[in-house]
């Protein structure tokens, strides 16, 4: 391999590093969203029992 | 509600395998195909993927100045966010414009950097000009002042743009090679073109594909955040 030829596998090379990191940026963005959607799912899930519970207090008088 | 990521989808998914699709062919059509340049030799491929990196940094920042002109125009938050992730997706082509062009630089001039050459320099100064946008961004509280600062700011930077690419043709020393001639024929052949239009068009639909990425992403945050305040 000639000095040409390894700066030039060098440049495409830079590319598809700057790629891949790309991706795994997006990978753990993509984590911090299912982690956050988990959050708001539960909060839900306790403001939805907190809201029957009330419900079930007004039903019984 | 649900049409907002759907209108996103479709577009992503074509432009993702465009990217592919092409860089994959550009870059072998550059390897095997190409015929070598009679002055550069081997070291002239280094331009299939140099040359649609840099094309596609001046493309996402005009883009960004296109959005915050809009912006400007309609008041609309939505440009201010497009006109942002443009920017974002220039400044990562402009990060790998800047690696790719030393090495080059590096091949062919013996110098990872040259401060003589105002093609060089006038480039950096674009890509520094926008880096500070997002100083310039997260300085300031979200809402309207930062959307129309930033706005304007991104105007300003589209100034920037015809001056760096001109510089490559009115360099007075000319040892930054002009890609394009006003005759195709006079210094690339037809092998050497098709491929180089290929890498640009690739490398085009590849930041379309991120940019479309990342303003869904940035959109998906706002949505969160916005359900987390409702929730709270």
């Amino acid at each position: 391999m000639t000095t040409a030829e390894k700066y030039i596998a060098a440049a495409y090379g830079v590319f598809v590093v700057a790629l891949l990191l790309y991706v795994a940026i997006i990978a753990l963005k993509l984590a911090r969203f299912e982690r956050d959607v988990a959050e708001l799912e539960e909060l839900a899930r306790a403001r939805l029992s907190e809201r029957e519970a009330e419900l079930e207090e007004v039903r019984r008088g | 509600m649900a049409r907002g990521p759907m209108r996103t989808r479709s577009p992503n998914i074509i432009l993702s395998a465009a990217a592919c699709a092409l860089l994959v062919a550009g870059i072998a059509l550059a390897i095997f195909w190409a015929p070598e340049d009679v002055d550069q030799g081997f070291s002239q491929k280094i331009f299939y993927i140099h040359v649609p990196i840099a094309l596609t940094a001046y493309a996402c920042f005009a883009w960004g100045a296109w959005k915050a002109l809009r912006h400007l125009w309609a008041r609309d938050e939505r440009y201010d966010l497009e006109s942002y992730t443009a920017l974002h997706i220039g400044t990562i082509f402009g990060v790998l414009t800047l690696v790719t062009g030393s090495i080059w630089a590096r091949i062919s001039w013996g110098v990872w950097w040259s401060w003589s050459e105002r093609q060089l320099v006038l480039f950096l100064i674009l890509f520094l000009f926008y880096s500070a946008y997002f100083m310039l961004r997260y300085s300031i509280e979200p809402g309207p002042l930062r959307a129309n600062l930033g706005a304007v700011y991104a105007l300003f930077g589209v100034v920037l743009i015809p001056i760096s690419f001109l510089a490559i043709r009115l360099a007075e020393r000319f040892i930054h090679p002009v890609v394009f001639n006003r005759k195709v024929g006079d210094n690339l052949s037809t092998a050497q073109l098709s491929t180089l239009l290929i890498s640009i068009v690739g490398m085009l639909a590849l930041a379309g594909a991120l940019y479309l990425n990342e303003l869904a992403g940035k959109r998906l945050d706002v949505r969160l955040r916005e359900l987390r305040e409702l929730l709270a």
